[in-house]
């Protein structure tokens, strides 16, 4: 609650309600729907801002809570609240679909009112699983998400839209079914769905393993984790840019958040056994799918299957922490490696989001995604080019970019629990900044290539601004990235309370 | 044996129904309109004003039994009723420009219609082997009428054969496994049943005949391995009967299993439990693997019922209070989603096309966006995605089954349910991915359109606020 109002309801509601109202409005109209879109957006980011400053810096516990009995014959609460983790992430989910809005300005030309009410929608869906306190509440609005992003690939994706679109659904449908009974099954447990109360049940291990499986099945498919990450690089080459923004900048975290909301702290003693697992599977993603992007043919691709590295370096970081407690039994080196995965959470949701613009400009000029048909870009797009280059190398964690920041402190914990392990993160940065410049160096520079490419023009006003914003953020986080790290750090601290006791 | 005076204020509902048969059966005679107005609005407020009767007659009172124990009145009977009568409204206000347009529009449909209605009435207050079978009667025979209504259709008429003779196969059966009963227990009163299966004498007799009864309910119900006769029924009839049978009757055999096999046989869950798990995966497995090679909607539909009753035996398997009012709450969003389904393949048809198959759904996103958002609810709803009321009928169900430890079946039923997600979301390809070149504007009845809004709203509404409608099956269940 902010002087009264309840801010999280607000946020949620908002974009939903005006969803629907840009699809009534902008029927007949599309400039009316995208006038209005963007007032609902901007109004949503201005409610998220107020949600930065309103929040209370040090404290550990939730905050914004609203709390009410919704289904009452099984003690499912309509219950909403934002810690340090959560916080962040509902912000860059405003900030990202207010990009979307303006990106798909006057390049969404079929049916632009249900394009951007589809996007509205998944905004409030998505503010809905960051500050969802109640399993339920939660499950139902992570399930809920699927339905706008089917429809944003299905209908307005490329030509293999229809076996992209099936393909997320059903993966990730697959994987949210099994939580559900999971959650189902906690509650037998607790007597109620609520997540706090889910902390620190004491389940037999063989449970507490199921439970762990279940909640994998969930959010490893989200992240998207190997070897089930085969879903997101159709999925982003088919969605329109608006869809892989939204994808790569705020799902994926979805399921990250979900390690940290409910399976470190549910079942700690299986996170802990099967860290092996997590951490196996990570650093193949690091290593395999870096090494995978390099020889990708595809713009959207090369930076899909980037995105799936980057994750794996999250997730990396999110489960070492049991290994570095171990090896150093140092506190400060494992809470380095959390903050350091959702920092890097959080400047992945630029960086990418940025990336995806960038080939959705070249897109729009174009209609190519193959790297092989430009060339020579700079020649013709100074500016755009300046940007591209910029983010690339952000994308390869560049210091005084925000993802060098995060890169940092994973690294430098890892090598707490061992060296290899942080030899082999560090691998992250050879291939992101091979397989980033190398893209440049094909897209970007040289001659140019053919007459296409010789009829560039360069970035408009609008894609400027655009652009520029998420300039402006990355350079922000990259050199002063003390604002975000403590607002996390105490309940990050608490979460780590709850996963690794202190003897 | 003293003579008691029963109390017909208690069977209001059903008198009124059987008066209103006869009302309606005499004004259509002298309905000079084609259109047989008098018997379609006359047969809407006869169920409507049913509703209200059964609402107050039976819903919040005392269970009590009259009519020499033949006749119950409880919460429970009030919801059935309610919901029959209810569904019955939607699908035959959805099916009277259909009729129209294939110069079937006779006041017969309705009679049959209002028959089905106080057969599964007289269903829903049963407690009496006889009673329940009277009504089961009532209302197949008029079913069995309504698949052949069309008769010039040649299909039709193979439907109704079908239907009819496996129909009354499964009543043999049925009525094999009674006679049993009555053989064990010595009555035919439910209560006198249920007493007599808690004292445990001639029981392996009384297990016999649950098992023919059993055999007959999930024939009624179209359960796998009993389930041959639906894809071939659903598809053959007319699409106004088929839309008419596939939703209220589903609710009456759910009444036939309460009363037959919970009121009366609840003490010998143990053994119809095991019956009841094959019935259960046999349809998830039949129901959701035949619906995915389907390309004809209405088979579609038909398979994917199966795979619905599937889900809503697995309430029953549980045993308990909450699975039964699980599988309540999900008879009615079932019946809520298929009639909403049929209503949709009825709009799209017009004289001369049936809109039957899967592709004569594509671009109806150009040619309507407010009926493709209301397929697009009823499709999500029928996989269980949140945000529609789908999702908890599939939720409460999960969660009693694991309440009493049967964590093993709900993996096995959330997995059928990700297979089923694949046809329900090839309906929407068509609806929404696929394009036409020159999509026709629709047009509908206005009637007919706020029915269509009415459906699609309550499954968002009830999607989004189920407590009540979860309350109200808990009460009647006794919770």
């Amino acid at each position: 609650m902010l002087g009264g109002w309840p801010l999280l309801s607000l946020l949620i509601w908002l974009p939903i309600v005006g969803g629907v109202g840009v699809l009534l409005a902008g029927r007949d109209n599309a400039d009316r729907a995208r006038w209005s879109a963007l007032a609902v957006s901007a109004l949503t980011l201005l409610l998220g801002v107020a949600l930065w400053f309103g929040f209370e810096v040090g404290v550990a516990g939730m905050q914004f809570v609203e709390r009410a009995s919704w289904i009452q014959a099984f003690g499912v609460e309509y219950y909403l609240g934002v810690d340090g983790i959560s916080m962040p992430l509902v912000v860059l989910t405003a900030f990202s679909t207010l990009l979307v809005v303006v990106a798909a300005w006057d390049v969404v030309r079929y049916k632009p009112a249900q394009y951007l009410a589809a996007f509205l929608i998944m905004e409030g869906i998505m503010i809905g699983v960051f500050s969802a306190l109640d399993a339920i509440l939660f499950y139902v609005f992570f399930e809920a998400m699927l339905i706008p992003m089917f429809l944003i690939i299905g209908i307005w994706g490329g030509p293999n839209r229809i076996y992209a679109t099936l393909k997320f659904f059903l993966y990730t449908f697959l994987g949210s079914v099994m939580m559900l009974i999971a959650l189902i099954y906690l509650r037998t447990e607790a007597g109620s769905f609520a997540i706090p109360d889910l902390y620190g049940l004491a389940l037999p291990f063989t449970t507490q393993v199921l439970v762990f499986l279940a909640f994998l099945a969930a959010f490893a498919v989200k992240v998207p984790m190997f070897p089930v990450h085969t879903w997101l690089p159709d999925a982003h080459v088919e969605a329109p840019t608006g869809g892989s923004v939204i994808l790569a900048a705020i799902t994926l975290k979805i399921g990250g958040y979900g390690f940290l909301r409910f399976s470190l702290p549910i079942v700690p003693e299986a996170s802990m056994a099967l860290d092996w697992l997590l951490i196996s599977l990570s650093l193949i993603a690091v290593v395999y799918i870096g090494l995978v992007a390099m020889v990708q043919e595809d713009l959207k691709k090369l930076i899909a299957y980037s995105s799936i590295a980057h994750m794996g370096f999250v997730t990396l970081a999110f489960f070492l922490i049991f290994r570095i407690v171990a090896a150093s039994g140092s506190r400060d080196a494992a809470l380095l490696a959390l903050e350091g995965g959702l920092v890097q959470m959080i400047s992945h949701g630029f960086v990418s989001a940025a990336m995806f613009l960038c080939v959705g400009v070249l897109y729009d000029r174009m209609h190519t995604r193959r790297i092989a048909d430009y060339g020579g870009v700079a020649n013709r797009m100074p500016v755009f080019a300046g940007l591209f280059v910029f983010f690339a190398m952000a994308n390869a964690g560049l210091p005084g970019t925000s993802g060098f920041v995060g890169e940092f402190m994973v690294i430098l914990a890892s090598f707490q629990a061992g060296f290899w392990y942080a030899a082999i993160a560090g691998l992250t940065l050879i291939l992101g900044a091979a397989y980033s410049l190398w893209m440049i160096k094909r897209v970007v520079y040289g001659e140019v290539r053919n007459a296409e490419v010789d009829k560039l023009r360069d970035v408009n006003p609008r894609e400027r601004l655009l652009l520029g914003s998420l300039v402006v953020v990355v350079l922000l986080f990259g050199l002063y990235p003390a604002p975000l790290i403590n607002v996390m750090a105490p309940s990050l601290d608490a979460l780590f309370g709850i996963v690794v006791p202190t003897p | 044996m003293n003579f008691e005076m029963p109390q017909f204020a208690m069977a209001a509902p059903e008198i009124w129904l059987g008066v209103m048969v006869c009302v309606v059966l005499i004004a259509d005679l002298f309905d000079r309109s084609q259109e047989s107005r008098v018997a379609f609005f006359l047969t809407q407020a006869t169920l409507l004003v049913a509703i209200g009767l059964a609402v107050n007659t039976h819903w919040g009172v005392e269970r009590s039994i009259t009519f020499n124990g033949m006749y119950v009145s409880d919460s429970l009977a009030a919801v059935l009723k309610m919901t029959v009568a209810g569904l019955s409204v939607a699908t035959l206000g959805y099916s009277r420009d259909y009729l129209r347009q294939r110069d079937l529009l006779k006041g017969e449909f309705y009679l049959l219609a209002l028959m089905a209605n106080l057969g599964m009435f007289v269903m829903a207050s049963a407690s009496s082997l006889l009673v329940l079978y009277v009504g089961l009667e009532m209302l197949s025979l008029s079913l069995y009428a309504m698949v052949a209504f069309d008769r010039d259709s040649r299909l039709g008429a193979e439907a109704a054969m079908k239907y009819f003779v496996l129909g009354a196969l499964s009543s043999g059966m049925m009525l094999y496994g009674m006679s049993m009963i009555y053989g064990a227990s010595g009555s035919l009163l439910i209560d006198e049943i249920a007493a007599q299966a808690a004292t445990g004498d001639h029981l392996l007799l009384m297990g016999f005949g649950m098992t023919f009864a059993l055999v007959g309910v999930a024939f009624k119900f179209g359960a796998a391995p009993f389930h041959m006769w639906i894809p071939d029924v659903y598809q053959g009839a007319p699409t106004a009967a088929t839309a008419f049978l596939g939703t209220a009757p589903k609710v009456a055999a759910l009444a036939l299993f309460l009363r037959l096999l919970v009121d009366g046989l609840g003490d010998l869950h143990g053994q119809w439990q095991a019956m009841a798990i094959i019935l259960a995966v046999g349809s998830l497995a039949i129901g959701n693997l035949f619906a995915l090679v389907q390309t004809n909607l209405k088979r579609m539909l038909a398979y994917s019922t199966i795979s619905h009753i599937g889900f809503l035996f697995l309430g029953l398997i549980a045993g308990t209070e909450e699975g039964y009012a699980a599988a309540l709450f999900y008879a009615i969003s079932y019946g809520i989603m298929a009639s909403g389904a049929f209503g949709m393949i009825i709009l799209l048809s017009h004289r001369g096309f049936e809109a039957e198959m899967i592709d004569d759904m594509r671009g109806l996103n150009d040619r309507h966006s407010g009926f493709a958002l209301v397929m697009l609810l009823l499709m999500f709803s029928m996989a269980g995605i949140p945000g529609t009321v789908g999702f908890y009928a599939k939720w409460l169900v999960l969660q009693s089954l694991i309440d009493t430890g049967m964590v093993w079946l709900a993996v096995v039923a959330v997995l059928f349910a990700v297979i089923g997600a694949f046809y329900y979301l090839r309906v929407l390809k068509a609806v929404y991915f696929d394009r036409l070149d020159a999509p026709a504007p629709l047009e509908a009845p206005m009637g007919q359109r706020a029915i269509v809004a009415v459906n699609g709203g309550a499954i968002l509404v009830l999607g989004l606020f189920p407590d009540r409608l979860i309350e109200i099956c808990q009460t009647a269940l006794g919770l």
